[in-house]
């Protein structure tokens, strides 16, 4: 019997950037590439966190244009496809798509929150007309029903999408919630249907393997789990756990093991671990990348973060509205004096 | 004083709102409403309301030249780089309220006397007619603006058909606006959609790059234009005032809609049709 082929896509380059502020170097980018290509990882995901055209003071500046990344990027791969996250809101085919083109990207993963589908039509179609390989991108998926998630995917299926990656931003997930919309999903629309999941409730690999066990046939995970907040789904885990499952990747396993060891020393700064702040960020259904500046800012006024991050979910955020977090520390911190100011009385 | 008749294209939310803001205007009188489809939610409040509809999208204009004098464009970008030149052609007034980028871009608290000299004002975007009073208040205190860039959140639901297609021109458009109307060479714009319940209020961060920023000179200067703004969209609040954080100077300001057409969320309707009948109302006066 064949084994069941599964196609990994790994965004080390781009969902690791999160954990470093969007730092990542040009040799970075390039000494990582050669060895993801040798390993021979189907799609690797370079840019910054929030993909094409997303480098901001709103989320961070990269050191490096999005041109010199792809670039970078596409010299040192010759097996693996070249792949990017584009957020329309963020990227605009004019300013942005137009020259990933040029610059040699393969794979197209074209991404909106979960209920925002019909913003990602005008660049599927776009790319699909330029004759590109296509993904819709669900993210935050966790904040709309299974029924929402289905229309919504169905949209991207419409527009030209030739897969469909619902996005655990948050790490909210447990396995089961993983296999309902899965299940879902196979049911509605006839494309490939992947998984992207993140680590705050440590269920990243268990996640993943809840969505190959539904049909799901397209996996992401990032070296040593490099990602923001407690980290995403950790890729040589996955790769080990779904050949002992009996799923085939094409993938080099000792190959992404040296990989891993490499990256380890030389790419990420800290290896991910789900620090009690993960864990409440993950309860909130908050986007991971939010991490950092909730640290940054909670710290300088002063209240504690884990507030921040319930206050944050309560009001429902979605990745992007890095800017409001600012708004609700202060609304907290003067809440803070408030009583304070009671109690002294 | 008669009032200036005018025609309102394009039958969606922006459309519908304009009808509401004109009938309850002193100075200007929506004599016809124009859509495509007689079924639209649109046409069928024009009719409750007793104003006159019409399927023929401009060729109504066409047909009837005399019926108006400055004609509200809702449609969408492509729509008006066809109509501004018939427009023009007819001699009249108009009022683009899509990314089109054809006409001179208005923002009514910082050039409007100017844009009393031409017939055709683009109402630039949203997020453009938020944060560029702001910006150039922030180019004028600060010495060495290296960069601005501004980020709204918008409700939804309150982003209709036209505002998802046009993405991109909503982008290119506004930052387009913040370098002229700045001066600077480097803009950013990012707009995030979110549909949370209850439905959030239209909100835009602007952060400023700035050299040596002088933080008290820039608080008078955005007290001016907070309340400048009031004077024709009353839901414009400054939220955040101008903060240092990260190295990056921080203003968020808040738009309350006036709850017309739709409800007091969608403070991004709300802005561009205040700011355009504002427009209007100094074109009659004129």
């Amino acid at each position: 019997m064949t084994k069941k082929h599964i196609i990994i896509s790994d965004p080390s380059l781009r969902d690791g950037n999160h954990a470093v502020a969007h730092q990542l170097s040009q040799k970075q980018i390039a000494e990582y590439c050669k060895r993801a290509d040798k390993a021979k990882i189907p799609i690797v995901e370079v840019g910054h966190g929030n993909g094409l055209g997303a480098s901001s003071m709103q989320l961070g500046e990269a050191p490096i244009s999005d041109k010199v990344t792809l670039i970078t990027a596409r010299e040192s791969l010759k097996y693996s496809k070249l792949g990017i996250h584009v957020i329309p809101g963020f990227a605009t085919i004019e300013k942005d798509i137009k020259g990933a083109i040029d610059y040699g990207v393969d794979v197209f993963r074209i991404a909106s929150h979960c209920s925002e589908a019909d913003v990602t039509k005008n660049h599927i179609e776009f790319l699909r007309k330029a004759d590109k390989e296509v993904y819709g991108v669900l993210m935050m998926s966790h904040m709309i029903s299974i029924e929402q998630l289905v229309q919504e995917a169905q949209k991207m299926e419409s527009y030209g999408a030739q897969g469909l990656v619902f996005m655990d931003s948050a790490g909210h997930y447990l396995p089961t919630d993983v296999k309902q919309r899965v299940e879902a999903l196979i049911d509605s629309i006839s494309i490939p249907v992947g998984f992207h999941g993140h680590n705050n409730l440590g269920m990243g690999v268990a996640n993943s393997l809840a969505a190959v066990g539904s049909g799901a046939l397209l996996l992401d995970g990032t070296i040593c789990g490099f990602g923001p907040g407690a980290g995403n789904t950790q890729l040589e885990v996955l790769v080990a756990v779904l050949t002992m499952e009996g799923y085939d990747t094409g993938i080099d396993l000792y190959k992404l093991l040296d990989a891993a060891i490499w990256a380890e020393k030389e790419l990420i700064e800290e290896i991910p671990v789900i620090r009690p702040i993960s864990i409440v960020s993950g309860m909130a259904g908050v986007f991971s990348a939010f991490l950092k500046p909730v640290k940054r800012i909670a710290e300088k006024y002063d209240v504690d973060p884990r507030d921040v991050f319930f206050e944050l979910g309560r009001r429902k955020l979605i990745a992007g509205q890095e800017d409001l977090i600012l708004e609700v520390v202060i609304e907290l911190a003067n809440a803070k004096q408030k009583e304070l100011k009671a109690g002294s009385i | 004083m008669a009032k200036l008749k005018v025609a309102i294209l394009g039958s969606g939310n922006i459309g519908t709102d304009l009808l509401i803001k004109s009938l309850r205007s002193k100075y200007i009188e929506p004599v016809i409403f124009i859509g495509r489809t007689k079924t639209s939610r649109g046409m069928q409040k024009a009719n409750e309301w007793g104003v006159p509809v019409s399927d023929a999208g401009i060729n109504f204009i066409i047909k009837n030249p005399d019926c108006c004098d400055l004609v509200f464009d809702a449609t969408s970008a492509s729509g008006h780089m066809k109509h501004a030149e018939i427009l023009k052609k007819l001699g009249k007034i108009a009022i683009d309220m899509t990314p089109s980028k054809i006409g001179k871009m208005c923002i009514p608290s910082v050039n409007l006397e100017e844009c009393l000299n031409v017939t055709n004002v683009n109402m630039v975007t949203c997020g453009g007619q938020a944060a560029i009073p702001l910006c150039q208040a922030i180019a004028q205190t600060g010495s060495d603006v290296e960069y601005i860039e501004i980020v709204s959140s918008i409700a939804s639901i309150s982003a209709g058909p036209a505002t998802r297609a046009n993405l991109d021109e909503y982008i290119h458009t506004t930052e387009n606006g913040i370098r002229h109307f700045t001066g600077l060479n480097r803009s950013k714009v990012i707009l995030n959609l979110n549909p949370a319940v209850p439905c959030i209020k239209m909100k835009t961060t602007i952060f400023a790059k700035i050299k040596e920023p002088n933080i008290e000179a820039l608080s008078n200067a955005v007290e001016v234009v907070e309340k400048r703004v009031r004077e024709y969209v009353p839901g414009y609040e400054i939220i955040v005032g101008p903060t240092v954080e990260n190295a990056r100077v921080i203003i968020t300001v808040m738009v309350r809609g006036l709850g017309d057409y739709l409800p007091e969320y969608a403070g991004n309707l709300d802005i561009i049709n205040c700011a355009a009948i504002e427009m209007a109302e100094r074109y009659a006066s004129k």
